[in-house]
């Protein structure tokens, strides 16, 4: 009896947790979802109708059209088959059993759609011009001096795409084995200015990066850096070791004493320390800095505009540049945010394994 | 500092102090410049290079990460066979130098300049006392800004922390955890213009009148529900709690990873003897849990409030800071790179930097308790 | 092992050296010799062959492709390679890179306003050094001379010359629709209301208006109340309103807000309503005359605007536009223009010839014929406009009574794209009144 009892409990307490994580996910997913549906719509139809128009839904659909006569006063109450109403209330729509009388248009037109509520399934108004656009660069046509049409096809984004790789990857990897470096470091030698260093380090995670946008351009152009990936690696490196610094710190810093002690007594260096024990001890913690400096450099537009300028473009200036002055592309814009997403969401499933095993300090320790 | 010196004579001692700390100064700064150079050089012929674009980008990562691991080696290679006294005292700059060097290059520096900058004019030349302070402290933008930052600070941490916490628990019960946090990570793969984009077919407006289709999700759900279409980023102050929604949408991903992760490292055993002794679940979770993931939850704590003071994104792509939604670092952005006055922006960053220095001592006296120094 | 990593660390130090020598190698020192004739004459003698000049401008895209394609022809002729990088955010990237010492040859600035900020800081190289002023006299109306000279910290210099230049004072409409509907072009202000309170009577509402623009929102109310400004008051008052010395709180400009205020916000007259008017991009707004049936039929707004139109609509036939008539008539018919202006931050013999050739109606031909320019200089030809709605903005800016440049363009950035446009759309949205706006935008002026 109290077996069933809890039992049935333990099946309650299951159903209240998966709906409590399916009713959050579904919030989390729809707005996405949202956009990955427009990013297949016409640009038109876009701005028209909403996205969940292409779910099956009822909808008033015309059946025919009925032309007013030029004696009728479109200022007077207008009698139509059995109903007689007013201009504005034609407007709204004007029910009548089963059917649906509309104006169409302004006065002028004289024309009322009779519309009949229809199931409207899965809407086939989808298209895939706009990933075919965005992948292979939009084409620009105009008419030349001599009035021959020139077609021109923008960049591509595979040039783009390589080089975002050639700035997200070492620009992940050098800034966390900095900073691995420095968290043990701090962690485990005994140095002078080891605590003022260390607040150092931490203030500096609030500063925001914009103030060092000029200086560090004047270092680069006077070393003739500009344009390099050097550059942009060495910009991410600076601007993100704060906070691989403190979250690293956070993790080696609690690593259980006994094991480094055992270490030291079997009189092993702190660098083969570092890389035998430590870094191989800290892999979830590596592995989530990774994740969220490889996001950070890959979406990053201001930097890369700033330091590696229009000739190595990455992928967030090319699509940029894609939408143009217009900005307001919306067609383009959705696809090409969900191209670029596709990467990141790789690295984070190739990398989500890594997770399992904890990643902070707290969970060792205690 | 010299207790290790075994020499009583003072001398020798402040000679050793010397000799220690400049060459302590010179690992910081030599090998990473060093390494600078090489891969300096390296780059500018790379980058003069007519190679096909797959093989530069190959070869200069190679050459990046390759080269940045052998500064190591060899720094710490040269500093060992150095007499054991030497090596003590040199290897932590061996470990710590190269970031110390390049984190005072391109933030320690350039505050110290913007410092500076904060108190000259518009055009960087003339001495202007206190008055881009008294700017910053007295405008009504500015005010404005600082009251939507602390609602950013409290409500935009406070609903990350606790969104991703919720989850990262009862994900840990589910059978389909991967699928829900692939879910709720998604977001932060998401760069911030394509954000910007989804969040304006949720938050659309498009006015009134006869045969207006609304495509933002949310006025569609409002009138289904039989209710007005409403301009939703246009009143002020709730407009930057649907500007806030975004954030927490966006960073509970982190949230998320990091606490489950600390979660999943609490010993079983631990859960099971509370549980054994008759704990409820509640009781579980505030008894032993978050004790358990404290530190945990104040590093992801103190990093997603460091992000709520110094976002701009969000807003400068939905409103532009626009009716009543300016923030901090929205406004120093502006200040600097569009009306051009640097001693504002300059003023304004280190107010920034001076609002976040009461976390930053909590920070610090959390490490000393836990006896991390 | 250790053997190895010694071996490895000098290869690598005698890459570095190697490498170094060769960069040092490359530069080339050796200066042309002097000869005779104007900086241009000198390019297309071939003075310049294989030099490269660096150009830095916000326009990306289709635009980007039509300026590489109009200087095509001067690039092969004098050998010079014009680089051009266009760049969404220009205005925050150009005063990074000037700022950091990285600044491009030449840039291209779309508000003189931001040229200024430069010009202030003596970043920008005067071209009265070495432009030819009669031959600038006889290829620019004087009004875009006095544009281009500003306050230096030397005093006043030649600060750029214009390239391309936008009509502003249009007004575009659903022309098949419109026909057929009956309806006619106005050509007075009180036409224009009374054909706004005939479609409004119709049943439709007649104006299309929108302001967002991200972070530049409100600049299109900015526009408008340039266009009002310039047909209730005199040019005298929009110059000193331009230099600071007329305040927005003043009698003029609040009656040109009022008569905003009274189009804008009259129940009925514009799509969506006030409210929709913040939260509708500029670009999208002008959208709904094409829907079938039009929701709304006018919408104001420069010659640009036609590349937010949807696609496949024909200029003439699907759309059209009208010059936005004079309100009264004692200021005749002034025309709003907005434009380009080209500033040359590095002195070389190279730039210089580019920079001269810019002062030539030919620099933008392949432009104009291509569509989407308006050239300002007076050697270009009408026969260049290849479709009929440049033509007709060129005529219009032509036979304009007076011409006047974007007010907000010309204002210091913190008032002409900040506080303006920021206290704009809060009065539009309704969250300030209009006294707060006006003395809000008067406070942001700089001292």
């Amino acid at each position: 009896m109290a077996d069933k009892s809890s039992s049935s409990q333990k099946r309650t307490s299951r159903f209240l947790v998966e709906a409590t994580l399916i009713v959050i996910s579904l919030i989390w997913i729809i707005p996405t979802i949202g956009v990955l549906v427009t990013s297949f719509r016409h640009s038109q139809d876009i701005f028209s109708s909403g996205w969940w128009t292409i779910l099956p839904h009822r909808d008033w659909v015309e059946v025919s059209e009925i032309r007013l006569d030029e004696s009728v006063d479109v200022d007077a109450p207008i009698t139509i088959g059995d109903v007689t109403v007013t201009f504005e209330e034609l407007r709204q729509g004007v029910e009548d059993g089963n059917q649906k009388l509309i104006w169409f248009g302004n006065k002028r037109t004289r024309l009322v759609k009779v519309q009949e509520l229809q199931w409207k399934m899965f809407d086939t108004q989808l298209t895939l011009e706009n990933y075919t656009n965005v992948l292979s660069g939009i084409e620009v046509r105009f008419k030349d001096a001599s009035g021959a049409e020139i077609v021109r096809q923008g960049n591509n984004l595979s040039v783009a795409f390589l080089n975002s790789v050639a700035v997200a990857v070492p620009a992940t990897i050098i800034p966390i084995l900095i900073a691995a470096f420095a968290a043990y470091g701090f962690a485990w030698m005994n140095f002078p200015g080891r605590k003022i260093f260390f607040i150092i380090v931490v203030a500096l995670l609030v500063v925001p990066l914009q103030i060092a946008l000029v200086p560090i351009l004047q270092d680069y152009t006077r070393l003739n850096l500009n344009g390099t990936y050097l550059a942009i690696w060495l910009a991410h490196t600076g601007f993100g070791l704060p906070l691989a610094v403190y979250l690293l710190f956070n993790y080696i810093g609690t690593l259980p004493r006994e094991t480094l002690e055992a270490a030291f007594i079997d009189g092993a260096s702190h660098f083969t320390i570092f890389t035998r024990l430590i870094l191989p001890l800290s892999v979830p913690a590596l592995a989530s800095f990774a994740i969220f400096q490889f996001l950070w450099v890959w979406n990053d537009y201001l930097v890369a505009l700033v330091f590696l300028g229009d000739k190595n473009r990455v992928m967030t200036s090319a699509l940029a540049a894609m939408v143009g002055e217009k900005g307001q592309d919306w067609h383009f814009l959705t696809s090409g945010a969900f191209l670029s997403m596709l990467l990141p969401l790789a690295v984070f499933f190739a990398l989500q394994r890594y997770f399992v095993r904890g990643m902070m300090a707290g969970s060792i320790k205690s | 500092m010299n207790s290790s010196s075994s020499s009583s004579q003072k001398q020798t001692g402040i000679l050793v102090w010397i000799a220690a700390n400049t060459s302590r100064l010179l690992i910081s700064l030599f090998v990473p410049i060093i390494t600078f150079l090489i891969l300096w050089q390296g780059f500018l012929f790379l980058r003069d290079s007519n190679a096909p674009q797959i093989v530069i980008v190959l070869v200069s990562i190679l050459w990046g990460v390759g080269g940045v691991a052998l500064l190591y080696f060899i720094s710490n290679y040269i500093i060992e066979s150095l007499p054991r006294a030497w090596t003590y005292r040199l290897q932590p700059f061996v470990f710590v130098g190269p970031a110390l060097a390049i984190l005072a290059w391109f933030l320690a520096i350039p505050t110290l300049r913007t410092l500076r900058l904060s108190f000259l004019n518009e055009t960087g030349f003339q001495f202007a006392g206190l008055n881009n302070y008294i700017f910053a402290l007295t405008d009504r933008i500015m005010l404005e800004a600082f009251r939507n930052n602390l609602l950013w600070m409290i409500f935009g941490t406070f609903f990350c922390l606790a969104s991703g916490l919720l989850i990262a628990v009862l994900a840990d019960r589910s059978p389909f955890e991967k699928i829900y946090k692939a879910i709720i990570f998604m977001p932060m793969a998401i760069s911030f213009v394509g954000a910007g984009v989804i969040w304006k077919f949720v938050y659309a407006y498009k006015g009134e009148g006869v045969g207006i289709q609304e495509i933002g999700l949310l006025n569609a759900i409002v009138i289904a529900l039989g209710g007005k279409s409403q301009a939703w980023l246009l009143t002020p102050p709730w407009n930057n709690f649907l500007l806030i929604v975004i954030m927490v949408w966006l960073q509970t991903g982190y949230a998320m990873v990091i606490l489950s992760s600390a979660i999943k490292g609490i010993p079983s055993e631990l859960l099971e003897a509370a549980r054994v002794d008759g704990a409820n679940e509640f009781q579980v979770f505030f008894g032993i849990m978050i004790p358990s993931i404290q530190s945990t939850l104040m590093a992801v704590g103190t990093t997603v409030l460091i992000f709520s003071l110094k976002l701009f994104d969000i807003v400068r792509v939905m409103t532009g800071g626009n009716n009543g939604t300016n923030v901090i670092a929205n406004e120093f952005y502006i200040q600097q790179f569009t009306y051009g006055h640097s001693g504002r922006a300059s003023a304004i960053a280190i107010i920034l930097l001076i609002a976040v220095i009461p976390v930053m001592l909590y920070n610090l006296r959390e490490f000393r308790e836990r006896r991390a120094f | 092992m250790k053997t190895t990593i010694w071996r490895i660390a000098l290869l690598v130090v005698i890459a570095t050296m190697c490498l170094s020598a060769c960069t040092a190698a490359t530069e080339v020192p050796t200066q042309a010799a002097e000869s005779s004739g104007s900086y241009l004459e000198r390019a297309f003698a071939g003075e310049f062959d294989g030099t490269v000049v660096t150009m830095a401008g916000p326009f990306v895209d289709s635009d980007a492709v039509k300026f590489e394609e109009s200087i095509k022809d001067f690039e092969e002729k004098t050998g010079i390679d014009i680089q051009y990088a266009g760049s969404k955010e220009f205005e925050a990237s150009i005063s990074i890179s000037i700022d950091g010492g990285n600044a491009p040859d030449i840039a291209d600035f779309p508000q003189p306003g931001l040229l200024e900020t430069q010009v202030k800081k003596g970043k920008v190289v005067d071209l009265n050094t070495f432009l030819d002023m009669k031959k600038l006299q006889a290829n620019y109306n004087q009004s875009w001379l006095d544009m281009a000279t500003m306050e230096g910290p030397d005093g006043p210099i030649m600060a750029g010359v214009w390239g391309r230049v936008n009509g502003k004072s249009l007004v575009w409409y659903p022309k098949k629709a419109f026909d057929e509907a009956g309806y006619e072009v106005p050509e007075t202000w009180d036409e224009l209301i009374a054909l706004s309170d005939q479609i409004a009577a119709d049943g439709d509402t007649p104006w299309c208006i929108g302001i967002e623009s991200g972070a530049a929102t409100g600049w299109a109310a900015t526009d408008w109340m340039e266009e009002i400004m310039l047909r209730t008051t005199s040019l005298e008052n929009y110059d000193k309103w331009v230099t600071g010395e007329l305040k927005f709180d003043s009698p003029e400009v609040r009656k040109a807000a009022e008569t905003m205020s009274d189009l804008w916000f009259k129940e009925g007259y514009v799509y969506g309503g006030r409210q929709a008017i913040v939260t509708t991009s500029f670009g999208d707004s002008p959208k709904p005359m094409f829907e079938n049936p039009p929701k709304c039929w006018l919408h104001k707004q420069g010659n640009f605007i036609t590349s937010f139109f949807p696609e496949g609509l024909e200029a003439g036939v699907d759309y059209d536009f009208f010059y936005f008539p004079g309100i009264d008539t004692t200021y005749g018919e002034p025309v709003l223009v907005a434009g380009d202006i080209y500033a040359m931050f590095n002195d070389r013999p190279e730039v210089r010839a580019v920079m001269e050739y810019f002062t030539t109606g030919a620099s933008v031909e392949g432009w104009v014929r291509a569509g989407g320019a308006i050239s300002p200089h007076l050697d270009s030809n009408l026969d260049w406009y290849s479709n009929a709605v440049d033509r007709g903005v060129a005529e219009i800016i032509l036979n304009a009574t007076s011409v006047r440049f974007d007010g907000s363009d010309l204002m210091p950035g913190a008032v002409g794209s900040g506080s303006f446009w920021k206290s704009m759309t809060s009065y539009i949205s309704d969250s300030i009144d209009l006294d707060t706006a006006l003395k809000e935008i008067d406070a942001a002026w700089p001292q």
